[in-house]
């Protein structure tokens, strides 16, 4: 096994509120290898953005980190000043947000936002960054002539292909990805899935992507993290997780979804609502939500076990369990 | 077919809304609707899909009476609703014809209690009920929508409740004036997963146990396969398929519709990377010129494509499709796996 190039170990995350700190992400653990596509899913409120937010260092208070670490090219990120962020950000890690249409400038034509962020990480000519600039577009499918359009110009499709492109100008190691497909319909979503897929293997670069659909990164990801109260519930590779899903959480998620294929079932989801972060239950924190609940799991708070390659927090599974 | 004795509950005959966009020197015409032949029976649930930009949000504002059609008549059971005279009649179709939101966090005001939303659309729709009566319809309706116990969900407030609840009132207020149809435009899409199916399935028990029909709006075919009886798939403003659910689904007919189902994600699909991307772009529907308006997409149009607008044509058992090239016995290629 290559080296990981991204390694978080019991990233806490905290919220300062009025009611005193409510922890968003609790002792997260995930390592991401070269080339590997790392898919984080979870519902609102789960977490999944405020760690992605954790691992880009882009957290602003009231979220601060409290305790772990993030091990990226082997330096840790925790703690970096300003100066030493701005040599990693861009040139080794990239980050394309959910909504392209906030996330551009709508005054500045997409290729002066390409070259702010080409002049902010480097030295370089204005023609090298031209230059970079209608290759990285190109890359991502989209004439170059669009570099003297507006983000208003573009549709949703486009802006959030020119987003990824903008996160490609330094080939960057790792891209992290908020839900980038979420404003997008299915045709939109699907092609622009399988153009990040296509750049990922050209490129080789890591992926760690962010959705609350589970669906969309099943054929697309190679470790899946499923997350709930800020927690991992389960981890592992993909279709391993898909095919037999250990965490009760994980197997309601899977079967929430319609198909469109196969016999109509009926379909129960999950009953319940997520917990509220500053309240959350004793034990377990998805017993009250479980079918399978035992008394147990109403004081006993899990740890995650590790069972034949993958992780799952659930009492079910603590017999099972070999120390990691 | 059965053909039913009496009106279907609704039919759109030529729904058309064209909105004036530009400046005075520039007008154009943004084509949201055109020419839309929409049907629902009673106790049906249709599903109407299509991407963002469509045309299926103005469907259901013009079935709601929020804009008013360019051209075309919209008929509710055999009646013309333009030809709604008065306050009176107005209110009816109203009540007939409620409305359920996508957002369940700004369709309710979050200064008034839950109550305040169900009571007052039952002082208005139901007059002949006392304010007894009122209290004890509107606990009956969150009853029969899941949310228990009623009477206290009543006195909350919506910020107490989460969001799969709150849409969960917005289906209760509706449910409360006796509808006959109620317009769900995107009721889901701002759910989470695991609580977006108890919403699925309290619109088919709706159906089931009150007898209402359903207009259910959303861009998840799979959703749409999930609750609806029949199926309308739009493109650009038209209607481009509509059928029976499983039947569009088993047998697609138009390009486009093939193409959307191959887009859903399904977890339980085998694992297969598909090479053909579809790149296009969203169409154009300012000033649109006559022709199929998927056509710079379509990979089966040819030269008529750009010239004549296809209309509907029934090429399966209740099963229209707009398109020139589609026949009646085309092959089912999207419904079966490729490679």
């Amino acid at each position: 096994m290559p080296r990981a190039i991204l390694e978080v170990r019991d990233l806490t995350v905290d919220y300062a509120t009025s009611r005193g700190d409510v922890r968003a992400v609790d002792r997260v653990d995930l390592d991401v290898h070269a080339g590997e596509f790392l898919g984080i899913v979870g519902e609102s409120g789960c977490g999944k953005s405020t760690l992605l937010f954790g691992i880009a260092q882009l957290l602003s208070p009231p979220a601060g980190i409290t305790g772990g670490s993030v091990m990226f090219g082997g330096r840790n990120m925790v703690g970096m000043t300003d100066k030493e962020l701005c040599s990693v950000r861009w040139r080794d890690y990239s980050v394309v947000m959910q909504s392209a249409m906030n996330a551009l400038n709508p005054v500045k034509t997409i290729g002066a936002q390409f070259s702010d962020v080409m002049h902010a990480h480097d030295k370089l000519s204005s023609q090298r960054v031209r230059q970079r600039s209608a290759e990285v577009m190109q890359l991502v499918g989209i004439d170059p002539v669009h570099l003297r359009s507006y983000p208003h110009q573009l549709s949703g499709g486009m802006r959030q292909r020119a987003m990824i492109a903008m996160a490609l100008l330094f080939t960057p190691d790792l891209v992290i990805m908020d839900e980038p497909t979420s404003a997008l319909d299915v045709v939109a979503q699907r092609s622009l899935m399988v153009q990040i897929k296509e750049l990922q293997v050209q490129l080789g670069f890591a992926v760690v992507f962010v959705t609350h659909d589970m669906s969309l990164v099943s054929h697309f990801s190679d470790q899946l993290m499923v997350m709930y109260a800020g927690q991992v519930a389960e981890s592992g590779p993909t279709r391993r997780v898909f095919d037999d899903p250990l965490h009760p959480y994980s197997q309601g998620l899977l079967e929430a979804f319609p198909s469109i294929r196969g016999p109509r079932v009926h379909l129960s989801g999950i009953p319940g609502s997520p917990p509220d972060l500053a309240s959350l239950p004793s034990g377990c924190l998805f017993h009250p939500r479980c079918p399978k609940a035992m008394d147990r799991c109403r004081t006993t708070r899990p740890e995650l076990y590790a069972v034949d390659g993958v992780q799952a927090r659930c009492l079910l599974h603590e017999g099972a369990a070999v120390t990691p | 077919m059965t053909e039913p004795a009496q009106p279907p509950l609704l039919a759109t005959v030529g729904l058309t809304k064209h909105f004036s966009i530009g400046s005075l020197l520039s007008r154009h015409q943004l084509h949201a609707v055109d020419d839309a032949d929409l049907t629902i029976q009673r106790r049906q649930i249709v599903a109407l899909a299509g991407e963002s930009g469509s045309g299926k949000s103005t469907i259901a504002r013009l079935l709601a009476r929020v804009y008013t059609p360019t051209r075309g008549e919209i008929l509710f059971e055999g009646r013309s609703i333009s030809g709604l005279r008065g306050r009176r009649e107005n209110l009816a179709y109203r009540g007939d014809v409620p409305m359920v939101f996508q957002d369940p966090f700004s369709s309710l005001n979050p200064a008034f209690r839950v109550s305040h939303g169900i009571l007052r659309g039952l002082k208005l729709h139901r007059p002949e009920l006392n304010r007894d009566q009122r209290r004890d319809e509107a606990e009956a309706v969150l009853d029969s929508v899941g949310l228990s116990p009623a009477g206290d969900i009543l006195d909350r407030y919506p910020y107490e409740l989460s969001g799969g609840q709150r849409q969960r009132i917005g289906f209760a207020q509706a449910l409360a004036y006796r509808p006959k149809l109620i317009l769900a435009d995107e009721p889901v899409s701002m759910l989470d997963v695991s609580i977006r199916v108890g919403l699925l399935n309290l619109m088919t028990d709706l159906r089931d146990k009150q007898g209402v029909s359903l207009l259910y709006i959303t861009h998840d075919i799979a959703s749409a396969r999930y609750v609806s009886d029949r199926l309308v798939v739009m493109y650009a403003g038209q209607i481009a398929e509509s059928g029976p659910t499983e039947e569009v689904l088993a047998r697609p007919k138009h390009p486009y519709t093939q193409l959307l189902l191959s887009a859903v994600p399904d977890p339980r699909a085998p694992l297969r990377v598909t090479a053909e991307t579809d790149r296009g772009e969203p169409p154009r529907v300012v000033d649109p010129a006559p022709g199929c308006r998927f056509r710079f997409r379509c990979p089966l149009a040819v030269a008529e494509c750009a010239a004549v607008t296809p209309l509907p044509r029934v090429l399966g058992p209740d099963h229209a499709v707009s398109c020139h090239v589609a026949t009646a016995d085309m092959s089912p290629t999207a419904a079966a796996p490729v490679g």
